[in-house]
């Protein structure tokens, strides 16, 4: 973000920017920062909290008052919520455990089938309550073209080929874990509840569901695959860093 | 919370202490004055259309984002799994507050909001993005912008 604010002023263009990690603003030293002390993924601190959203914006644009720089700024509050204790949270599902047999594709598939079935009337009423936005259709799959691909992917690994035609199979899996991810955690969600972060159902997906086993094995084996594509993904996109205990590799 | 001070520290330290490019001295542009500047918005989010193309492993590329559109069907398609979604599921704004920027030119804060707005990948490294950013500038004087904040993610 520092780096696009020095090549953008180079070419003229005044800048200013939020800064989530402040000791990257304080090293690159990009002309205007304002420095949040919020969460990864919230610059603005919080959702549905428009005044305290407007306050960091207008705080962030008058930096582009300062009379020289580079000037590096700490907005004082902390994000709404951000001290509110967690526990109240629970997902409106209730799953059976977890499958633990990873090598049976067919009990996996069908594992994969329920939940997605069971969630589909909590995925429905949480994007109503958002005026029928979603983040679902990354892949341009739908829920339930995914699970055969997924379960395959555990017990063939990079044999398995990919089920859209113009994508390697590691881009596929990718697209389609973030939609299924999304699926889950909308669904979570259904329940209005501001102060719900990742973590909370982070846990939740990670550690309750068949699909969080599901992409954790996936995790597991292409941590080791000789195939660039999951390679890749593996070490970085595929299981987030409060969740990687989970992982063989963590 | 995923805040910084939550994660496991070897991961942090990671996150924090990442060698980072020398961007060499800090340019400096003065603007209009605030209250006369039309504004536009540039996030690393990876946003884009949901018509639009998803962005890839290593896009140094951005999505347009026009005024117009209906920023609820914003969808997010970042590479990373380290930073919290759940925000973004909720409310747009957590991450693009298109509308807070359009409040803050109804205040008179700003001049005014520009007609189009970026989104580039950010776990593509900015130094891959150079060539990009440069003519992105030419692109925001041809449009009139005389300012950008940049949102991270």
């Amino acid at each position: 973000m520092s780096g696009l604010a020095h090549y953008l002023e180079d070419e003229g263009i005044p800048t200013t920017l939020i800064a989530l990690i402040r000791k990257h603003a304080e090293e690159i030293k990009p002309p205007r920062a304002l420095a949040v002390p919020f969460e990864l993924g919230r610059p603005l601190g919080a959702p549905n909290e428009p005044d305290f959203q407007r306050r960091v914006l207008r705080d962030c644009l008058e930096l582009l008052e300062a009379e020289s720089g580079p000037t590096l700024e700490d907005f004082p509050d902390d994000a709404p919520g951000a001290d509110v204790d967690q526990e109240g949270w629970a997902c409106p599902v209730n799953f059976a455990a977890p499958v633990q047999d990873m090598s049976d594709e067919e009990l996996l598939t069908q594992t994969l089938l329920q939940e997605v079935s069971l969630l589909k009337p909590w995925y429905e009423e949480s994007k109503q309550t958002r005026g029928g936005r979603t983040n679902y259709g990354i892949s341009g799959k739908a829920p339930e073209e995914i699970p055969a691909f997924f379960a395959s992917l555990v017990v063939n690994r990079e044999d398995t080929p990919s089920p859209i035609d113009d994508k390697p199979a590691p881009l596929a899996f990718k697209q389609m874990a973030d939609d299924m991810r999304y699926y889950y955690m909308e669904a979570a969600i259904a329940r209005p509840d501001g102060r719900v972060t990742d973590l909370d159902i982070g846990n939740w997906l990670w550690g309750e569901t068949t699909l969080g086993k599901v992409l954790v094995e996936i995790r597991d084996w292409a941590m080791e695959s000789e195939n660039e594509g999951f390679k890749a993904l593996a070490t970085t996109a595929m299981v987030p860093t409060h969740q990687r205990h989970r992982t063989k590799h963590g | 919370m995923v805040h910084l001070r939550e994660m496991p520290d070897h991961l942090r330290e990671a996150l924090i202490n990442q060698e980072l490019p020398d961007y060499g001295d800090t340019p400096w542009v003065t603007p209009k004055p605030l209250n006369e500047c039309r504004v536009a918005l540039i996030s690393t989010a990876g946003l884009h259309r949901r018509e639009d193309p998803p962005f890839t492993p290593g896009s140094a590329d951005y999505r347009i984002i026009p005024d117009d559109y209906d920023m609820d069907q914003l969808v997010m398609s970042h590479l990373s799994t380290n930073f919290d979604r759940s925000g973004f599921y909720q409310d747009v704004n957590t991450s693009f507050p298109f509308d807070r920027l359009s409040e803050l030119a109804d205040e008179g804060v700003i001049g005014s909001v520009a007609s189009r707005h970026y989104s580039f990948m950010g776990a593509t490294p900015p130094t891959v993005m150079e060539p990009i950013a440069r003519d992105l500038a030419k692109v925001l004087k041809a449009d009139n912008v005389d300012a950008v904040a940049l949102v991270p993610v």
